[in-house]
């Protein structure tokens, strides 16, 4: 069974996750996932892939602790083992010499733009990686990015570092920036992630964003992770997860991603917490 | 065979068929003619010596019958439950053509089951391990069955599993009231016993290819299976509430979301539940629906009764427990709700036409017939395409219509040497019996091409 190398608390609520899994680390490719399960009978957690070391054989993803399940990941420490880490899953976010390209990262996707980062460093781009949170003490692995050689740009909500702001208002920060990207990669929340489609489509700059729906076996079984892209059904496991911003049906996932809403509450209701809710 | 009452069992997942007593198993095997040219030999797919056990059985030496049985089935107490006894074996009994022919498949349950109380029969003698390395790809029905034919004729076996556990369809997609989880697991731990190794949560295809399988095995036989739900093509189908079978089934059985909330993967219980469809996955949609707790269960088929796919066993049980069948009927459209959520369904009347290409007659629409239905949830049971994940990473394997894999019927062969192939990623969506028969051929072609001329039959 999969060991638990580390499992901490970055920045409030976001946690990372390093796991023993040599084989998965072996094969990963950034903008990949995993599937990990915390115990038996727990659900099957996709969590996209922030690192991997091959010669240790470990794989690291952030995640942010928001239901029973990410709960049960957040009570793992170093040493316990869990029943599964199946991957790499997805498939990897194409990297090619593209000219300048942002990245735009928000809570467990700052860990998972940060792969990416490198590899495109790597291939000839330049990168620059805007860093968005609500304020400053919730952010984290800036240095990283820098040290991969991308520029980094912070956006907080509260004005605490960087610019004020949201991505809401990323056509302000390129402005400011005099930033005229030729590819634009995000990941993070669903919002973010429509925000920053909605804002490239009139400026034209081809987008690709990480589907992150509801799944169970991460392996084109189930059909869950069935995302409308130019019209089309998607699964996100097998045609994913990175997809056309633009070409996305923002408001049908938003709505998918509520499909187990109110189930999964029950749990939460049952341990005793989130009993206002 | 005893069953479960239909009231009762509504309320439970556990078995609905109770299996014979023994006195019943040796009275009804007791009929059997022990015909000259056995027909049910014939046909059945993996060739069971059929008046064989049903003799022992009538003996009352159920561990001969046991024996007998697993020389040619390592899967016999799954096989006893989910094979169409009524299109193989049973169907060339030629008691059956005056009355009832001998229950072979009955009868297999029960030789099963009596091993699993009694815990009599070892694994049988192993031979020394050869040289040779098989890589199997996926632990279903067809999976299985090449693994336990090679690890009995010495070679070393490991199956990569892309779930987290074993048995394919038979765990993520047979419900429980049919196909109880801890025989899958026993017939598992069998194959097991006979030196198999498993490798869990490993997807061929992602964690490694099945080239880099070559690179450390002799052969690779791929039975990934048919996982890639089909979904209707009409509107409305993203709806919230609008399930695949594979969903509604993997989260229940897999997942053991009918426990939820004891259990973490959620499962909604919905009120008025339709299930598309009329096939066995569909059947078992609607019973487990109803298990659930649903008030009204539709199945929604577009051809008649006589055209359900689904074995007859399977419908009447539905039948009893109340699900109520739309027969000639289409959906068309899906209405949700302002939140997204399924609230309707739109459906057509239809007709019988002419014959088909199948020789089924063609359900022809009837021109303004539209009506809605009310409904909290829908299931999606039209069928799979095989799981595209080999195919896509597997340079030069010859991928068929509807991303199936092309590989020889006798042999298993594809059109990759060293690779071998079969159950539903070959065939499409077909039965547990067949992926097995397809299984059993691909572990000889394999034992002929690796252990070469010098390689014996295998058992």
């Amino acid at each position: 069974m999969p060991r638990v190398v580390e499992q901490a608390m970055v920045v409030p609520n976001i946690h990372r996750l390093t796991l023993e899994a040599p084989e998965v680390a072996d094969a990963a490719r950034p903008g990949n996932f995993i599937i990990v399960r915390a115990a038996e009978d727990g659900e099957r957690v996709p969590l996209t892939l922030a690192d991997w070391d091959p010669k240790a054989g470990t794989v690291t993803s952030m995640f942010v602790q928001v239901g029973a399940s990410t709960g049960r990941l957040a009570r793992l420490g170093a040493g316990d083992e869990i029943p599964t880490c199946a991957g790499p899953l997805g498939n990897a976010t194409e990297i090619g010499r593209f000219g300048t390209v942002l990245l735009v990262g928000g809570c467990y996707g700052i860990g998972s733009i940060t792969p990416i980062a490198d590899a495109l460093a790597r291939a000839g781009n330049s990168v620059v990686a805007l860093v968005e949170a609500r304020s400053s003490y919730l952010l984290y692995g800036e240095d990283r990015l820098r040290d991969l050689g991308a520029r980094v740009i912070v956006v907080t909500r509260d004005g605490s570092q960087g610019h004020k702001g949201h991505v809401t208002r990323l056509t302000e920060v390129l402005e400011r920036e005099a930033l005229r990207p030729d590819r634009v990669i995000a990941h993070g929340c669903t919002f973010q992630m429509m925000q920053v489609s909605e804002q490239t489509r009139p400026l034209g700059i081809k987008t690709i964003v990480s589907m992150n729906p509801i799944m169970i076996d991460g392996t084109g079984m189930c059909g869950v992770c069935r995302v409308t892209v130019g019209g089309e059904t998607k699964f996100a496991c097998v045609d994913g997860p990175e997809f056309d911003g633009h070409e996305v049906d923002w408001e049908e996932f938003l709505a998918r991603r509520e499909g187990y809403a109110d189930e999964e509450l029950e749990p939460l209701h049952r341990s005793g917490c989130a009993s206002r809710f | 065979m005893p069953k479960q009452e239909p009231f009762e069992r509504v309320r439970n997942f556990d078995e609905v068929a109770l299996g014979y007593p023994p006195a019943v198993a040796r009275e009804e095997a007791g009929r059997c003619l022990a015909c000259k040219k056995p027909g049910c030999v014939a046909g059945c797919p993996v060739g069971v010596d059929i008046p064989g056990f049903v003799g022992r059985v009538a003996d009352g030496d159920f561990a001969a019958a046991v024996r007998t049985v697993k020389q040619a089935n390592a899967l016999p107490a799954i096989c006893g439950r989910v094979c169409p006894q009524e299109e193989q074996c049973e169907r060339s009994c030629v008691l059956g053509k005056k009355g009832d022919p001998v229950a072979v498949g009955r009868l297999e349950r029960f030789v099963a089951d009596w091993e699993a109380k009694e815990g009599a029969a070892d694994a049988p003698p192993l031979p020394p391990l050869n040289r040779f390395r098989v890589a199997v790809v996926g632990s279903g029905p067809a999976g299985i069955t090449v693994a336990a034919d090679l690890a009995t004729l010495g070679y070393e076996v490991t199956v990569f599993e892309a779930l987290h556990e074993a048995g394919g369809v038979l765990t993520y997609g047979i419900p429980e009231f049919r196909l109880p989880k801890a025989i899958v697991r026993r017939e598992v731990a069998y194959v097991r016993s006979l030196g198999v190794a498993l490798r869990l949560d490993y997807v061929v295809g992602k964690t490694r290819t099945v080239d880099r399988l070559l690179e450390d095995h002799d052969a690779v036989f791929v039975a990934a299976g048919a996982g890639l739900p089909w979904f209707l093509g009409v509107p409305g189908e993203n709806l919230n509430g609008v399930w695949s079978a594979n969903e509604y089934l993997t989260r229940c059985n897999l997942m053991r979301g009918y426990r939820f909330p004891a259990t973490d993967t959620p499962l909604r219980r919905a009120g008025r539940v339709a299930v598309f469809g009329g096939g066995n996955v569909a059947m078992d949609s609607a019973r487990t629906a109803l298990r659930l707790g649903a008030d009204e269960v539709r199945i929604v088929y577009r051809r008649s009764r006589d055209e359900l796919p689904a074995r007859l066993e399977e419908v009447e049980n539905a039948e009893e427990e109340g699900i109520i069948f739309d027969y000639l009927t289409l959906p068309v459209r899906l209405i949700g709700d302002d939140r997204g959520r399924l609230a309707e369904i739109e459906c057509l009347r239809m007709e019988l036409g002419e014959p088909d290409a199948s020789g089924r007659r063609r359900p022809v629409p009837v021109a303004g017939s539209e009506f809605r239905m009310p409904m909290d949830a829908s299931i999606c049971a039209i069928g799979n395409s095989p799981n595209p994940l080999v195919p896509m990473t597997t340079p030069g394997l010859e991928v068929g219509k509807g991303g199936t894999i092309v590989a020889d019927e006798e042999n298993g062969r594809t059109s990759r040497d060293r690779v071998w192939a079969g159950g539903d990623v070959v065939t499409g969506a077909a039965t547990v019996i067949s992926a097995m028969g397809a299984g059993r051929r691909a572990a000889r072609s394999i034992h002929r091409a690796l252990a070469g001329a010098g390689g014996g039959e295998v058992a």
